[in-house]
């Protein structure tokens, strides 16, 4: 069964019609990768995912986003309950201004998920241990999180997010305020995390499609033009758009 | 025409919006000068400690410090909490709607109201109508209202100054936004607040319009006892010693601006000292 379900999707800031139409099926455990230009609505259709797009004044949307069978934009769905279960992380790395460790605890603190202190250290543990920061700081984790250099702050930024045990995690162009060698390694840490979560990325980057995705989405104005395997979207797309996007002659 | 010197006029325009900018602090400088050279004489722990004697001519001003003490506390009791939540409402919840619009339109007049004219608001509303009578609770009412759109404004743009990413990161976790204020946005707001407040206190303290219709007594023989008691205030004592009473000793008038600018100018330095403190520890 399909994870995640975007059926005849629609969102309009105010007036403009930012997502038209929007099908697609996001599979369980597997990264899928969202790509296309600037301004094509990628990141939007991912911070649609988990409603975080809600935070903005005068958005309004039709349609419906399923996950796990039950529609997020149903009314009385819990949208706290459906972000703690949806995680997202963004473009530049966005610790909180608190020791390492608070970044960690601090959704599970604030939602009262664990509150006593043996339970919370595990969880800290285990999730800087699950993005491979554990050795790198376990000797700091007193110090402000400002202190990280973008890459740990990145790393920390996800490890917030598995701290309170989503199901899905979104990425919103994570690498974009990183050096060739951190995007590196923090494409390895997507493909380790996919065994656990289902992924879903929006990248810029062509070859970090083509890199960590199972599966690929292309969008251009709003609309998806195509979503398959990604070795078919890079290698054989069946729309001409697809493939003068994926071979740069344009975007 | 005659052409300037290019490097010249530099220089010349240089020269005159540095004056422009230096004397700003020529008044601060004389003010501070003649007040502590004509005042200093009549400071002493009596002064500061005492009752007034023989008309006011000798004695001490304790019941001034202390009833403008007690009206400027009282004021920012009521002041603080009302406009700090104003604040969050306005910075954090409210759409931009007609409803918005005329609060922030509302706040924009209330600050640009005379304060003379709070006194006599205050002297109509809460004296007389609400039968509060010249106490320190009327001048505090009155104060605080006349201090609320700074207080609002000034923590307003503290909470502004919250990057929008924290917010973003928190709600992103689940964390509901009431929740999301109160463990991330507040507390990073929390130094451009008590600067704001500090400020506003230091503001008051010096206010003689809005008090002398609402809470200020010419003369009052015991310390205040409760809110509804009539107090002296000093900026009220100064302006009776200075004009109201014959062979006033001169250095008892200065003496009491003196204790005055010093409660104002120490706030202030705390307030200085206090964004000085949290700039350094704020880390983004």
């Amino acid at each position: 069964m399909a994870k995640i379900e975007i059926k005849n999707f629609n969102l309009y800031y105010a007036d403009f019609h930012a997502l038209k139409n929007i099908n697609i099926n996001i599979e369980e455990k597997r990264v899928t990768a969202v790509v296309g230009p600037s301004g094509c609505g990628k990141s939007t259709l991912l911070k649609s995912i988990n409603r975080i797009n809600d935070i903005i004044e005068g958005i309004h949307t039709t349609g419906e986003i399923n996950i796990a069978g039950s529609n997020t934009y149903d009314e009385g769905v819990d949208v706290n309950l459906l972000r703690r279960n949806v995680g997202i992380v963004f473009q530049r790395p966005n610790p909180f201004p608190i020791s390492i460790y608070e970044n960690v605890a601090f959704g599970l603190k604030v939602n009262r998920i664990a509150s006593r202190k043996s339970v919370v250290d595990e969880t800290v543990e285990k999730s800087l241990k699950d993005v491979l920061l554990w050795n790198d700081i376990k000797d700091k984790l007193r110090k402000s999180a400002l202190s990280l250099t973008l890459e740990q702050q990145q790393r920390l930024c996800i490890a917030r997010v598995i701290a309170v045990t989503p199901q899905i995690i979104l990425l919103d162009e994570p690498c974009s305020s990183l050096d060739p060698i951190a995007t590196r390694r923090i494409e390895e840490l997507m493909i380790k995390l996919k065994d656990k979560y289902t992924i879903v990325i929006v990248t810029h980057n062509m070859q970090q499609a083509a890199r960590v995705s199972h599966d690929t989405a292309f969008m251009l104005l709003g609309q998806l033009v195509e979503f398959d395997k990604t070795e078919k979207i890079f290698t054989n797309p069946s729309k001409k758009e697809t493939d003068d996007y994926v071979t740069g002659r344009f975007g | 025409m005659i052409k300037f010197n290019p490097k010249l006029s530099q220089k010349l325009s240089y020269l005159l919006l540095c004056v422009a900018a230096s004397l700003a602090i020529v008044p601060v400088l004389v003010i501070m000068f003649i007040i502590i050279k004509n005042g200093a004489s009549a400071i002493s722990w009596e002064f500061l400690t005492s009752m007034p004697k023989s008309g006011m001519r000798k004695g001490g001003i304790l019941p001034a410090i202390l009833g403008t003490l007690s009206i400027v506390s009282c004021a920012v009791a009521i002041t603080l909490p009302i406009g700090v939540c104003a604040a969050i409402y306005l910075n954090e919840y409210a759409k931009n709607n007609l409803l918005t619009r005329i609060i922030k339109l509302a706040i924009v007049n209330l600050a640009g109201v005379p304060s003379v004219v709070y006194g006599l608001f205050g002297l109509g509303i809460f004296v007389t109508l609400l039968k509060l009578g010249v106490s320190i609770i009327a001048g505090a009412l009155t104060l605080s209202i006349m201090e609320l759109p700074v207080i609002i404004t000034t923590s307003r743009e503290a909470l502004n100054s919250v990057p929008y990413s924290f917010r973003e990161a928190s709600l992103s976790l689940g964390v509901s936004r009431w929740q999301t204020i109160r463990h991330i946005v507040l507390p990073n707001a929390l130094p451009g607040i008590l600067t704001g407040a500090i400020l506003s206190i230091a503001r008051i303290s010096g206010e003689t319009a809005p008090i002398l219709l609402t809470a200020a007594a010419f003369y009052v023989p015991h310390l205040p006892h409760s809110i509804l008691d009539q107090v002296m205030a000093l900026p009220y004592h100064l302006y009776i010693i200075s004009t109201q009473i014959p062979n006033m000793p001169e250095n008892v008038v200065y003496g009491t601006a003196l204790v005055l600018l010093m409660i104002v100018l120490t706030m202030s330095c705390i307030a200085i000292v206090a964004r000085i403190y949290f700039r350094k520890r704020r880390k983004w």
